[in-house]
């Protein structure tokens, strides 16, 4: 249903049944690699490109998230997913694999909460009874297309972050009156959000303002404030982005408190591994969320979150062209029941 | 927030700046010069390597040496180490001939996955093609304006 300016307030309650995950060599390392089902300790992960590799990510994922309940594959309706490399040709492969009808989605880094929000909305207006949604990216496949090859030996600023090798997937479930599951309750979609930044090596700085309007909006549209929630959780800001949320957000006379505010791109790794400012790129948020905090979710530490994914919407033309980066920031709210 | 004024822009950057880590310029210029100063002796071994041993004066030692090192580079990239050097020493790693080396060598592997003739071939100079041309266009430059400088009967 919608509510106030930008939001949806799923009143059927959509059951987030199960969820896959897959990472990379650095993930494996990194702080959450118990939480990842499926592992890979090489980038080329037996294929012959990057972008080959981020397939089988994104494929593996949605197999772990099926895998782990009694739900064949012909029983769902959709797969909506993403990536971030052009023309999103990874999820497209995958989904040629699936044989799913499909829709692609773009968000940049904030894919997984839009795939999580349309998922949702459909399934509670009977649109679907099962839907698969998701996000994947791979460091090498974005090096290369963002930046630099990745052997180059350019030195990175202190404010860049790392791109996660990795797939999220949700799989969606119609409510029939579970008890004891974690369901998406709201929803609310981001406006594009441009402050000027222009550095592609400080995304998190530039992302800042986008998650900042959503979580405002999100507050205002639902009437709520921060004591709803137990966790509030952004996408990729890092280091920089996280610190320059958390003062907006105050200036805004919005108090979450520290300890409740998180960033996914600071959760994944370990501080002594070179991420520099923290994690980022689309996976890093769908790994996070669907890997470790629904896990802590049935373990009774959260109950209610609300998880924020933020997205840089630039491309290297658009950055070589002098252009600002424009971002933007969905949140969707998930509560166990 | 969708129209966002300049003034809100600035005001927002200037809160930003508080935040974003600043690069540690003095550490990296120590290290760059370090680590660049390493690669000349490094070079500079090589040329008297080939002085002691091989028929080459201190003019004409200068090929084999900067293909030796560029060889070098070559394997550190394949390998995947230059480019943790190239985080560490920043410009001492990329302004000696080893970084130019780098720059095409990481192109071609980059690249190998599209093909030879379109991949290696296509985007080979992507990142040192800028190098070459205003390389070659400022030492046309400098010859020209030596050139005119001796023909003046200035030098």
């Amino acid at each position: 249903m919608q509510t106030g300016k930008q939001s949806w307030v799923f009143e059927n309650k959509p059951v987030i049944l199960s969820a896959g995950t897959s990472g990379g060599p650095d993930e494996g390392k990194g702080n959450l690699a118990g939480d990842i089902d499926v592992l890979h300790d090489d980038l080329w992960m037996g294929e012959d490109s990057y972008e080959k590799a981020h397939r089988v990510l994104m494929e593996e994922a949605v197999e772990a998230a099926l895998d782990k309940v009694n739900v064949d594959k012909e029983q769902v309706r959709f797969f909506i997913a993403g990536d971030l490399i052009n023309q999103i040709t990874p999820t497209t492969m995958a989904a040629r694999t699936l044989g799913l009808p499909y829709f692609g989605i773009f968000g940049a880094c904030s894919t997984s909460m839009e795939g999580l929000a349309l998922a949702s909305f459909i399934i509670n207006n009977n649109g679907a009874d099962y839907i698969l949604t998701g996000t994947a990216s791979h460091n090498g496949a974005s090096e290369r297309q963002y930046r630099y090859p990745t052997e180059y030996g350019g030195q990175k600023p202190p404010t860049a972050q790392w791109t996660v090798t990795g797939a999220g997937v949700v799989l969606m479930k119609k409510n029939a009156g579970e008890k004891n599951v974690p369901v998406t309750t709201a929803a609310t979609i981001g406006k594009v959000v441009d402050m000027g930044m222009t550095d592609p090596f400080n995304m998190g700085g530039a992302m800042a303002p986008a998650a900042a309007d959503t979580i405002l909006a999100h507050f205002e549209d639902l009437g709520r404030d921060p004591s709803y929630y137990d966790l509030i959780v952004t996408g990729d800001l890092a280091k920089v982005g996280r610190d320059a949320c958390y003062a907006l957000l105050e200036e805004k006379g919005v108090h979450i408190g520290r300890e409740k505010f998180l960033d996914c791109g600071l959760m994944i790794y370990k501080d002594e591994q070179p991420v520099h400012a923290g994690g980022s790129g689309s996976a890093c948020c769908a790994v996070v969320t669907y890997g470790h905090l629904l896990k802590k979710m049935h373990e009774g530490v959260y109950r209610r979150i609300l998880v924020v994914a933020t997205g840089a919407l630039m491309s290297p033309l658009t950055y070589q062209q002098k252009e600002t980066i424009p971002c933007i920031a969905h949140a969707v709210s998930i509560e166990w029941i | 927030m969708a129209d966002v004024s300049e003034k809100e822009k600035e005001q927002y950057q200037g809160l930003q700046k508080r935040y974003e880590t600043k690069r540690p310029v003095l550490k990296n210029c120590l290290k760059a010069f370090f680590v660049g100063g390493l690669f000349c002796v490094i070079g500079q071994a090589i040329t008297y390597f080939y002085i002691y041993f091989f028929n080459f004066t201190e003019q004409t030692a200068g090929n084999p040496t900067v293909a030796t090192m560029v060889f070098i580079s070559m394997l550190l990239t394949g390998f995947g180490v230059y480019d943790r050097i190239g985080q560490f020493a920043g410009a001492g790693s990329a302004v000696p001939v080893t970084g130019f080396g780098n720059a095409v060598i990481s192109a071609a592997i980059e690249h190998r996955t599209e093909g030879f003739v379109l991949g290696v071939g296509g985007n080979m100079f992507k990142l040192a093609g800028s190098v070459i041309l205003f390389g070659v266009f400022s030492a046309f430059l400098i010859a020209l304006i030596k050139t005119l400088l001796i023909n003046w009967g200035i030098i």
